[in-house]
């Protein structure tokens, strides 16, 4: 990919740096409190069940289901290009919720309880997406 | 009866010209609404003390104060969205019980239409780049509010096997109503096959499953219970208010199918001692057709994942047997981005007789419900006359 890059770039602070690093490398990493051992997404420097701020990081399965999908005909700016393009909630198997993208599907076959799995974007040297594909889908080449 | 129940009422009621107001500010619209709902009430500025305003400035309420040349004893910019009018009465009604003020107004006005020709349109797809959504949503090319409110839809049709022609029903209904208000922008007739033949925005809403973009304004004014029997206009009672908010990103939403009118409903409808069945009139928030459903579940008036049901055969429409957004409501008549004044207003003037040809009969109470943000807020107010 020589194009540049041009939708929306995470801003990157010091309570998220992990979990960006993380997809970095290929890892999702997903907030875990040692005090009430509950899980809990976007990650934050306290727990938001118990108040706790005593919170870990765990190297999350990466597996989980769609809970909701929409198919966007109307794009958001700089998603122009990309209409119909698909957005996702999914259920993580730790529990808890991220929005995403499904890629490697039709947005057709797409639906709720569909198992997917992570794969990552590295959409710029520094960014990486964690998107989501279909379970026991061939790894294909990103075009 | 609870705390608050009759300590004040609505007294007056006004907008400001409506649709599409390319010549005026947002505060030229606020004042020319405040100035009507003044003399809907026989009420001068000067009797204003308490002033709530919700709008997208920053410090918005202390502009508008010093715009209407106004200097309140208790001010409050509560923006929580849509519902942030409904949150103002009830924060209105607390202030007045306590002699914190007397005579509250409550104003707002956008011009979402005009700024968008202007090239002056506020961006939903971009905030602040601290916000979490901002890092963990729009990557992916979200963008609100359709494809949020698409996303419940889709849930709820999954989880209770809801149709698109149960939603276009709702559109349809609002569209009768509309069809009887002057002031309406959209008047002509809308069948289900129009709704499910329009565009698809975000799966499964169509465009007629979403609200207008509107240019407009309104005011409310309310008082104490001893001032409000002696005004121009027979007093709207505030029977029963609730507030609540769950999340405030999509992601963060715990139940895609259950809003926080779950929450504010219960609290007013304890506050006010009544019930769903005690009801007479509905005006439920409306940006998108799934809003509707989804409050007439969480608000008692048919159980959780029966909405489509509920609504079919035109029940919320001109002779159906539960009245709703009589105005033609966000869908048909008019929707600035935050409806929830004009909840208020329609309702009002419902309980007083006062709306023509879509007057409906033997209304004495109404329920008004906002919901702002991504299914995020809800403000619950329960209205009565004598």
């Amino acid at each position: 990919m020589t194009t540049e890059y041009k939708k929306p770039l995470p801003y990157i602070h010091s309570e998220t740096k992990a979990y960006w690093e993380g997809a970095k490398a290929h890892e999702l990493l997903i907030r875990k409190c040692r005090t009430c051992g509950r899980h809990h997404f976007y990650p934050r420097d306290l727990c938001p069940s118990c108040f706790s701020s005593d919170v870990e990081w765990i190297k999350g399965s990466g597996r989980g289901t769609i809970y909701s999908f929409t198919i966007c005909h109307r794009p958001a700016p700089s998603f122009e290009k990309e209409v119909p393009y698909n957005i996702v909630l999914v259920e993580l198997e730790e529990g808890v919720r991220m929005m995403s993208t499904v890629v490697e599907c039709s947005n057709d076959d797409l639906e709720i309880g569909m198992a997917v799995e992570v794969v990552y974007d590295d959409v710029t040297p520094e960014v990486t997406l964690p998107k989501f594909r279909p379970v026991g889908r061939p790894a294909r080449d990103r075009t | 009866m609870g705390a608050l129940t009759r300590k004040a009422a609505i007294v007056g009621v006004g907008e400001s010209d409506l649709g599409y107001t390319p010549d005026k500010t947002f505060l030229q619209l606020i004042a020319q609404a405040t100035n009507r709902a003044l003399d809907d009430a026989g009420l001068t500025k000067s009797d204003i003390d308490g002033l709530f305003s919700a709008g997208w400035l920053t410090m918005e309420s202390i502009m508008v104060a010093e715009y209407l040349g106004i200097q309140p004893t208790y001010s409050d910019n509560t923006l929580s969205g849509g519902s942030a009018f409904e949150f103002h009465v009830e924060h209105a009604v607390a202030a007045i019980s306590v002699g914190l003020c007397e005579t509250a107004l409550i104003c707002y006005a956008e011009t979402p239409l005009s700024d968008r020709k202007r090239g002056m349109a506020r961006s939903f797809a971009t905030g602040a780049p601290q916000e979490p959504e901002e890092q963990f949503e729009i990557p992916y090319g979200q963008w609100v509010p359709i494809p949020t409110y698409a996303l419940a839809a889709q849930r709820h049709m999954y989880q209770y096997g809801t149709t698109s022609t149960q939603l276009a029903e709702i559109a349809v209904a609002a569209r009768k109503w509309a069809s009887l208000n002057p002031a309406a922008t959209m008047r002509d007739p809308l069948t289900i096959d129009d709704v499910l033949a329009s565009p698809m925005m975000s799966t499964p809403l169509r465009l007629r499953d979403c609200c207008l973009v509107s240019d407009g304004g309104g005011a409310v004014i309310v008082t104490t219970a001893e001032r409000a029997k002696n005004l121009r206009k027979k007093p709207v009672w505030i029977l029963g208010c609730g507030e609540s908010h769950t999340h405030r990103s999509i992601s963060g939403m715990p139940d895609l199918t259950v809003t926080p009118a779950k929450f504010s409903g219960e609290r007013a409808f304890r506050m006010a001692g009544l019930a769903p069945s005690d009801i007479d009139l509905l005006e439920l928030y409306d940006s998108f057709t799934i809003t509707v459903l989804l409050q007439l579940e969480d608000l008692g008036f048919c159980p959780k994942g029966e909405g489509g049901r509920f609504v079919e055969g035109q029940r919320l429409a001109p002779g159906g047997q539960r009245p709703a957004n009589t105005s033609g409501g966000g869908l048909s008549c008019l929707h600035t981005g935050m409806f929830g004044i004009f909840l208020l207003i329609e309702a009002a003037r419902q309980l007083r007789g006062e709306c023509g040809d879509r007057q409906v009969q033997k209304v004495k109470t109404a329920l008004c419900n906002g919901i702002g943000g991504n299914l995020a807020s809800s403000g619950t107010v329960i209205l009565g006359v004598d």
